[in-house]
């Protein structure tokens, strides 16, 4: 007998690029079950060895927690930071740990198995209720439960990891994030999530590769195996054979080559070789990332997600808080512009007051969940308009689908101004009001609602999914998700003839913007700004820069004369290939 | 024994900020102190049972304090709640 492995077959998972690079490692396979919780009993004159390890447990859980506690604070803000007091909290329930400790000495059962039953109990309840905060507040519980236990049972905790590794897991909590920063990690691949998790952000702030959106990758792996990650392909190699691993090692090296060469791009401006400028901005979501953003040459933030704000609390944020944030974002930002879109909550993004509902991407979201609570609008546009006074700030309003609603939002904005001028404080009077085209209604009336605004940003990732109707998270359709559909391209060409009809300043923020493959054509079609995720932004500029306006535009006439997704992709590929070969495109 | 009837008056309900004040101030005393929300019956001084209580804005609640500063520890505890726990 040989301890020699067989040769396991390589298996591709695709799932969603979330921070760019290659890694290739063994796995360590993070789960949040914990495993084999049996009740054992135990003798009486044990009792006081187990209480000690309940109460060492519980000790170390607590010192960790104030480590996330921490990082959390100064990474996240204290907002996000109240989940951990909370845990640090439960540690120190004395009622809790007291009924623990009664309990292991009366029923004489080891403390793990006591410590989950009756932690579980809480759990229980908190899931029994109909309130989806109650459901957020049962996986802290049980985060707290998981992390007794794993330190009573010494397990080797994943903050103490050895060595470098690449982590698999579900889901990345706020608190995982933190610690696995930490520790040498080679990259992150997660079932869950998507490009604006916390996990994304962090990695790519970390330039570390990860892929998320795995779908059942960590029941496919265990800790040991060896993988590779494809953070520009969005893939998951299990078993990588040595060719992938040549290719892919070729791969990282080409990509690694053009982005040194990239960084010399940094401050030269996005203009076609015949001198047709466009604005490169960035879509932000936390106001740490804006630094990222200079770096990589954007001239202003094109996308602020406020819904930031909102990550891990039960409530809106009030106006002084916000208004700290606007400000904040606003002076990293100037002298270049920052749009600050207002809460787009519902759909698939979190609010602090959801509520269930059958179809919620046809639900209560964006303007609509703020033209009925005036209160949370008001209280936003404070802030913003607050933040305005050097001019360079700009308002967007998500999920429009009528004028009405343009003209309803734009009264609040009047009201928000008369309030500040009779307060005496100082704001932009002339603040740029724009509405986010991403409901196919307001593409169809793109001219209409350009006469009433003063500009248009195209925010795709919604306005395919309308368009197409197609939610991309469900596997059985998500390959008919196209954002290169000739339908979709030919409601880009309304919108931006609209806008430009009305003299109109319009960009694309969406997913598109930053995709490679979109750029000539969308420079074509004549938008005037690309707002992109910061990582991608020298490539698109490389190629703004690699082109002539005059030719994209004869790409973008042919295009809109195709019928078929794939004839139109490979396509814009063979013109990228021809124009910007340094550019490594993905097969 | 002493008995109170309180309404939550904060817009968010007894969420994790107000369920810690109301733990910490509950601990200052001596006085046993449960919360009722109808059958349900949780220990005040306890973080995680206050949490469970999920009580919304209107709802009411019966507080319970027996011992010797029950008074006391009762006036403090309305107090958090008539205030909304500072959060209105």
């Amino acid at each position: 007998m040989t301890d020699q492995q067989p040769i396991r077959e390589e298996v591709v998972i695709k799932g969603v690029a979330a921070a760019p690079g290659i890694a290739t490692g063994p796995v360590y396979l993070y789960s949040k079950v914990i495993p084999e919780i049996s009740a054992r009993a135990i003798a009486p004159e044990e009792v006081p060895m187990e209480i000690e390890r309940l109460r060492t447990a519980n000790a170390r859980a607590e010192k960790e927690l104030r480590k996330v506690l921490a990082f959390a604070e100064q990474k996240l803000g204290s907002d996000s930071a109240t989940i951990f007091e909370a845990q640090i909290m439960i540690l120190g329930d004395t009622i809790l740990m007291g009924t623990i400790e009664r309990r292991i000495t009366d029923e004489l059962r080891n403390a793990e198995y006591i410590v989950s039953d009756e932690i579980s109990k809480y759990k229980h309840l908190m899931l029994a209720s109909t309130d989806e905060y109650m459901h957020e507040r049962a996986h802290d519980v049980d985060d707290v439960m998981n992390r007794i236990i794993r330190n009573i049972q010494d397990q080797q905790l994943y903050s103490r990891l050895e060595g470098t590794s690449v982590i698999v897991t579900e889901t990345l909590t706020p608190a995982d994030t933190v610690m696995f920063s930490r520790n040498q990690v080679l990259g992150y691949a997660t079932d869950l999530g998507g490009v604006t998790s916390h996990a994304a952000l962090l990695s790519r702030s970390l330039k570390i590769p990860a892929v998320v959106g795995l779908r059942h990758a960590s029941r496919m792996v265990k800790t040991g195996d060896t993988v590779a990650i494809d953070g520009y392909a969005g893939t998951l190699i299990l078993n990588p054979s040595p060719a992938t691993l040549v290719t892919l090692t070729a791969k990282a090296s080409r990509f690694r080559a053009f982005e040194e060469k990239l960084a010399g791009i940094a401050g030269l401006p996005a203009e076609t070789l015949d001198h047709k400028r466009i604005e490169l901005s960035s879509n932000i979501e936390f106001a740490e990332e804006i630094e990222f953003a200079k770096v990589q040459g954007s001239e202003g933030v094109g996308l602020f997600r406020t819904e930031s704000q909102l990550v891990g609390r039960s409530d809106y944020p009030g106006e002084e808080e916000q208004a700290a944030l606007s400000t904040q974002v606003a002076d990293a930002t100037f002298p270049n512009p920052v749009i600050f879109r207002t809460f787009d909550v519902g759909g698939d993004k979190l609010a602090p007051d959801a509520h269930h509902e059958e179809n919620p991407f046809l639900g209560w979201r964006g303007i609509r969940v703020l033209l009925d609570r005036p209160e949370i609008l008001l209280s936003q546009l404070r802030a913003i308009l607050r933040a305005s006074a050097r001019r360079n700030v700009r308002i967007m309003f998500p999920m429009v689908s009528s004028i009405e609603e343009v003209h309803r939002a734009r009264a609040y904005v009047r009201q928000v101004k008369e309030e500040l001028r009779a307060k005496g404080i100082r704001f932009d009077a002339r603040i740029k009001v724009g509405v986010m085209i991403e409901v196919p209604a307001a593409a169809m009336m793109a001219e209409q609602i350009a006469a009433v605004s003063d500009f248009l940003s195209i925010g795709t990732n919604d306005l395919v999914q309308y368009l197409m109707a197609v939610d991309r998270g469900n596997g059985s359709v998500a390959s008919l998700y196209q954002p290169f559909h000739p339908a979709v391209i030919r409601t880009l060409h309304h919108v931006i003839e609209a806008a430009h009809k009305k003299h109109s300043w319009v960009g694309v923020c969406g997913e598109m913007g930053g995709d490679p493959l979109a750029t000539v054509l969308l420079v074509g079609l004549g938008v005037d700004e690309l707002s992109v995720i910061p990582p991608i932004l020298p490539e698109i500029k490389k190629i703004i820069r690699s082109i002539k306006f005059k030719d994209a535009q004869r790409v973008a006439n042919k295009v809109l004369t195709m019928t078929h997704e794939k004839d139109i992709r490979d396509y814009l590929s063979s013109i990228i290939k021809n124009k910007v070969p340094e550019i490594p495109m993905d097969e | 024994m002493v008995e109170r009837t309180v309404t939550i008056m904060n817009k968010a309900g007894l969420h994790t900020r107000p369920a810690a004040a109301i733990v910490k101030t509950a601990s200052r005393f001596q006085a046993d102190f449960f919360i009722k929300k109808g059958v349900y019956e949780i220990n005040g001084k306890s973080i995680i049972g206050v949490m469970t209580l999920a009580a919304e804005q209107g709802s009411s609640l019966l507080l319970v304090f027996t011992g010797p500063d029950e008074e006391q520890a009762a006036a403090a505890i309305v107090e958090l709640f008539e205030r909304g726990f500072g959060e209105n």
